[in-house]
């Protein structure tokens, strides 16, 4: 059914009311009485031993109530922030995993990490507390590169090599025949850049405990508040699980970077239980720079076989990822189970085999940004399809056609141990060159050189996975936590609709999505409908929203929960349509017995559920009100053609993108407007890692220098163009409503067109990313 | 030290300490949290309110200096019941995803369209680089400012 | 942030008593730099001295000398104008539009950031900085790191910038900050050309080899073979020295086709 406000309409969003007029609530606009203020004593070394912290001077400052240091978490045995995805070597040993105490307490690992907290009574006090702090720090050698961690001064004693894994997927021995017998190999050294997600909220934390009760209520910037209590409760230890409530409410954006339990929250919490008052902390940018978690930062050498046909028939990947200096909470399986998994893109290549090294550096850790190793998979793999036709001498988008996975081929067992359930990546790619006008670029190019300009086109189409699944499979290869959702739907005695998600937005818009889900369902007035979500007091359980998981699973779990919804209505309007529930049928919101044609309104049977006059109590029990499970039979597969043209001005090197075509098929689409602006965003986060966004660290001493908007190259409106987007559909087959997710298509595949585009324009097979104008620059004066 | 300034037609006296930002002023003397707070450095614009008119950022504007404005913020642009063209227009465009961003990037291309004649969508993108957005890639917000300045 | 004593001064003579008055002073313009750095706790004056109230620092006026713009005029004002129009272009590049309604001439030159945009108008224009106690030729008034010829406490209080017959600014800006990595001033005044480049070195400078060619053949082709020696020149990792060095001839170039098209 499609209506102004059912599955497929662009219906308005409802959460939009309150942001334009400055309602939304978001963690730092919550108070409570008597609450005092947490600043962080961060450590201004990348490594160093901390011989002794003299806290005196902060406890002697005015308004400071509490200093604390790690010990006295220790003290408490709160635990370690553990890492929940165990990843295995070659060798089959397990991953290392070096202790993370929430609170450096021996050593410091990166510049930034907390070492000591203070509690005041304003945030002014607190930061002259932690001002005051005296420690006496043993600075060590650092080690900052990616490519070199592995040779550098060991960071962890448990980690020799600054190594956490060595891992591989895929046959080697029949990948290496693939290249002796290859008629062509295409090569490339790739760094992909490290990113700082910067979501335009910082984190934030506020914490209360009520001694009355030994209930502890932490209000946080998650975008899965339940599995933050899971590990808050069961690994670190800050209160059992049942007293912990922890609200995630409006949240200003995450990218992956509020998936994560981090130390801060961890204090926060604890210190509330400590003090017996509400403590507060809201990061400032720069703590948001130094200590969110970052993203990307591979160093690779990837390699394509291709035979005399011009097809794929062998990669070779070796990649060192750099986790930064602990593992964070999903870290170990962003360039594994979903980097290595994606590697076979949307081509039938039959041979790949993929090696991983994980290693530890004096830097932030590095976990899921948006995409999380599926836009690195993708990079690898477009720019070495782009290359090896550019060395062919092919047009790139017939080499890739020659290769794509045939729509008859689904559901299609790659090498790396996905199985795609569908696809039809030519229409993709048709209607991509179609829309950006591929066979008018010549005359483009032209028109650019005449001015001066260089013109390049670069094309990428990439694949994901999407709604990471099934719970099974996952925990088998070493996830910690489920992979489902939850859903509840309580229906009211006047038929309105309470929906309650464990999926969390935080700007995807599900308080409108899911709604039109279930107005869809049953019938009933979009505005009857009201999405619950972000609260562990108000749901069950739930995994949150990461992965773009929310429709997939999220959403699929609701519909679940409808069918009982249904199934239970069809009993009570059976009873009180004096017919059988067989007999019942529900559609356009009414319930209708089949034998009699009598119906009664979807709230009428509502109503009836919670006035139960005369139900045969012993076979129907009153009210409306069910919950679901769903746990998804395998990923998603959203997949697309991206195309991009820039034209640069050789004597700045500014690139300049001239358009840019993103096609995707992300199966059924629920509400386009807001599908379309999870692709805008992602596009410009995307296109902003090619050409702007750059995590640096100063090579001597360990700082970062892009932690702040001064150095830190953030998109803005008028760095990016508009944007012309459309979908083609195949629905996904294994989920109830044949959906994919569309949150990170737009960070996955943009990053490689944007690149294929600009060493187009340049002539050349490679170049650092990001293209700054001086990398530009230097690369057309061809130095 | 006192400062008296008029908030949202609502006048008030109040007495803080002078390293109070004006931003401070409004979030927690007078619980207008529509103004956000996103940076340090005075380069995201989510704070973004206007004052004696034209739009400042106001993490960047001591009490002091704001002693005797007029100051409106996101809360106060709104007609009673009625939204002012520019929230109707970031509404129907969604011109916004999390929202955080939203009411300094409101504020800003309420001056914009104010003090311009009829403005290019470049020239929007370039007048609104005061203005971070991280989900929206800025396409849709260009797009309703272009129908606002329509309806202003 | 710490805690000052915030001054409201009614008069230029009553800023300079309150701040010889004062610990460590400083005069509080539009803030743009100073409030941030102090929120960073890098700044820490015990008096901050409010030129804000001061009636008569502000505003645009032709004079027989040319166009004198007030210490305290907002760059957006200045954008606005319509006298010099190279001027009010580089104003409408300074930041963004929430720092143009705050920041002011006199704040940005006093402080003297090396790559702030007013101090390639100043010398490429040619203009004389007045102050509390005298009149400064501009191109001796940048001395070198946020360091300028004014004294203690001195306070300037407007800038002339003579009327040239044609002048363009192009600026090469920060992708992160907006500042310029380069910025180019160049001037025609009928007698004789000025190049002022702002963020390639530690204070703007005049380009005398850019000036010397441009006064003998006004053309693009008359710059497009100097060298110009980066050895001193700023490095971040926006732009190396060399590329500095080469985006000085692209933006006197691009000023040079702006001024010849």
């Amino acid at each position: 059914m499609t209506t102004e406000t059912g599955i497929g309409a662009s219906v308005k969003r409802k959460e939009d009311a309150r942001f334009i007029t400055g309602k939304g609530r978001y963690t730092d606009d919550i108070n409570l009485v008597n609450q005092t203020y947490l600043v962080f004593a961060r450590s201004p070394y990348a490594h160093a031993k901390i011989n002794g912290i003299d806290l005196e001077p902060a406890k002697a400052t005015p308004g400071v109530v509490a200093v604390f240091t790690g010990k006295d978490l220790a003290a408490d045995e709160i635990g370690d922030l553990p890492c929940g995805w165990m990843v295995k070597s070659k060798d089959g040993s397990d991953m290392i995993s070096p202790s993370h105490p929430p609170i450096a307490i021996d050593k410091v690992n990166y510049v930034g990490e907390p070492y000591a907290l203070v509690i005041a009574d304003t945030p002014d006090a607190a930061r002259n507390g932690a001002e005051a702090i005296e420690a006496n720090f043993e600075v060590l050698e650092a080690v900052l590169s990616t490519a070199d961690a592995t040779s550098g001064p060991q960071i962890h004693e448990n980690a020799p090599n600054n190594r956490s894994y060595d891992w591989e997927l895929g046959d080697k021995d029949a990948t290496d025949t693939a290249f002796d017998n290859a008629a062509h190999i295409t090569k490339l050294d790739i760094v992909n850049n490290r990113l700082i997600p910067n979501a335009i909220e910082t984190r934030a934390a506020l914490g209360d405990f009520d001694s009355s009760t030994g209930n502890y209520t932490l209000y946080t910037t998650s975008q899965n508040p339940h599995v933050e209590r899971l590990i808050l409760a069961a690994f670190v230890n800050v209160a059992p699980e049942a007293r912990l409530r922890v609200i995630s409410p409006d949240v200003g954006g995450g990218f992956g970077s509020k998936i994560f339990v981090y130390a801060e929250e961890t204090a926060v919490i604890w210190a509330a239980g400590k003090l017996g008052r509400p403590v507060k902390w809201r990061a400032e940018r720069t703590e948001s720079f130094l200590g969110d978690a970052h993203g990307r930062d591979h160093v690779t050498h990837a390699e394509l076989a291709i035979d005399d046909d011009g097809k794929f028939t062998g990669l070779r990947v070796s990649t060192k990822a750099n986790m930064g200096a602990y593992l964070s909470t999903f870290a170990s399986s962003v360039p594994t189970y979903l980097y290595g998994t994606l590697l076979a893109g949307q081509y039938t290549t039959p041979n790949i085999y993929v090696e991983v090294q994980a290693v530890f550096t004096n830097t932030c850790s590095v976990d899921a940004y948006r995409g999380a190793g599926r836009p690195e998979a993708t990079f690898v793999v477009e720019r070495l399809v782009e290359t090896a036709a550019r060395e062919l001498n092919m047009d790139p988008a017939e080499l890739r056609r020659k290769n794509f996975i045939p729509p008859d081929a689904f559901p299609y067992e790659t090498p790396v141990a996905l199985t795609y359930d569908t696809g039809n990546y030519g229409i993709s790619l048709d209607k991509a060159l179609d829309l950006a006008d591929v066979a008018g670029f010549e005359s483009r190019r032209s028109d650019s050189e005449s001015r001066g300009k260089k013109r390049g086109l670069g094309y990428s189409c990439y694949i994901e996975a999407c709604g990471l699944a099934p719970s099974q499979v996952a925990i088998s290869l070493g996830a910690g936590v489920g992979l489902f959702e939850s859903a509840e739907i309580r229906v009211d005695v006047t038929g309105s609709v309470t929906a309650i998600t464990g999926s969390h937005s935080h700007g995807q818009g599900h308080e409108t999505t899911f709604a039109q889900l279930i107005s869809d369902r049953f019938g009933i007035p979009f505005e009857s409908v009201d999405v619950v979500h972000g609260d562990t007091g108000r749901s069950d359980y739930g995994l949150g929203t990461y992965g773009s998981r929310s429709i997939a699973v999220g959403g699929s779990a609701l519909m679940s929960a409808a069918d009982k919804i249904i199934a239970k209505g069809k009993k009570i309007a059976a009873h009180m349509l004096n017919s059988n529930e067989d007999n019942v049928d529900f559609a356009d919101g009414r319930f209708t017995a089949a034998d009699t044609n009598e119906s009664l309104a979807f709230g009428e049977v509502a109503f009836s559920a919670y006035v139960p006059g005369n139900f045969p109590l012993e076979e129907l029990e009153p009210g409306l009100s069910e919950k679901a499970f769903y746990d998804p039979a395998n990923f998603t597969y959203p997949a697309g053609a991206h195309i991009c043209e820039v034209e640069i001005d050789p004597d700045t090197g500014v690139t300049e993108i001239a358009q840019f075509v993103a096609v995707d098929d992300f199966g059924n689409v629920i509400n386009p407007m807001i599908v379309e602006g999870q692709v805008h965003g992602g596009l410009a986060q995307g296109i902003g890692q090619a050409l702007l966004e750059h995590g640096i660290y100063d090579a001597d001493s360990g700082n970062l220098i892009t932690g702040s908007y001064l150095d830190y190259a953030m998109p803005r409106a008028d760095h990016l163009p508009d944007f012309t987007v459309d979908t083609t559909v195949t629905p996904c087959t294994h989920n109830p409503l044949g959906v994919k997710g569309c949150g990170e298509a737009g960070a996955i595949g943009s990053t490689a067109a944007v690149m294929n585009a600009v060493t187009d324009a340049l002539g050349v097979i490679d170049m650092p990313m990001p293209a700054t104008p001086e990398t530009v620059w230097k690369v057309a004066r061809g130095a | 030290m006192a400062v008296k300034l008029n908030v949202n037609s609502v006048e008030h006296t109040l007495e803080v300490p002078s390293n109070t930002l004006l931003s401070e002023i409004l979030r927690d003397h007078l619980n207008l949290t529509g103004t956000h707070i996103g940076c340090d450095t005075s380069q995201c614009g989510a704070c973004v309110v206007h004052m004696d008119g034209k739009s400042i950022k106001s993490c960047t504007v001591l009490a002091a200096q704001a002693d005797g404005a007029d100051v409106t913020t996101i809360e106060g642009i709104a007609n009673g019941g009625e939204l002012h063209p520019m929230q109707e227009a970031f509404r129907n465009n969604h011109a916004l995803q999390c929202g955080f961003c939203t009411p300094g990037m409101i504020m800003s291309a309420i001056d914009l369209v104010q003090s311009n004649d009829k403005l290019s969508a470049q020239e929007i993108r370039e007048g609104l680089d005061g203005n971070f957005c991280r989900c929206t890639g800025y396409h849709n917000i260009v797009k309703a400012v272009l129908e606002a300045q329509e309806q202003m | 942030m710490y805690q000052f004593k915030h001054h409201k001064s009614t008069s230029v003579d009553h800023a300079s008593e309150l701040h010889s008055n004062s610990d460590e002073g400083l005069y509080l313009a539009g803030g743009m730099t100073l409030i941030p750095s102090m929120k960073l706790r890098l700044t820490a004056p015990t008096d901050l001295i409010d030129l804000s109230s001061i009636e008569g620092l502000a505003g645009i006026s032709n004079s027989y000398a040319g166009l004198r713009i007030g210490a305290m005029t907002r760059h957006c004002e200045v954008s606005a104008s319509s006298e010099i129009p190279a001027l009010a272009s580089l104003a409408s590049l300074i930041g963004d539009n929430q720092v143009r309604n705050r920041g002011t001439i006199g704040g940005s030159l006093a402080n003297n950031d090396p790559a702030a945009d007013y101090p390639a108008a100043v010398l490429g224009l040619g203009a004389t900085i007045h102050t509390n106690k005298r009149d400064i030729d501009g191109d001796s008034f940048f001395l070198g790191l946020f360091e300028t010829a004014l004294d203690e406490g001195e306070i300037i209080t407007a800038v002339t910038f003579p009327i040239p017959k044609r002048a363009a600014y192009a600026k090469f800006p920060n992708p992160a900050s907006r500042y310029a990595i380069v910025g180019a001033m160049v001037s025609d005044s009928g007698s004789g050309i000025r190049v002022g480049i702002t963020g390639a070195g530690a204070c703007a400078f005049r380009a005398r080899a850019f000036e010397s060619a441009l006064n003998k053949d006004f053309s693009v082709d008359a710059i497009s073979a100097i060298e110009i020696d980066h050895s001193d020149f700023n490095v971040d990792i926006h732009a190396s020295a060399e590329f500095r060095g080469h985006l000085i001839g692209a933006m006197v170039r691009q000023a040079v086709v702006q001024l010849t098209e």
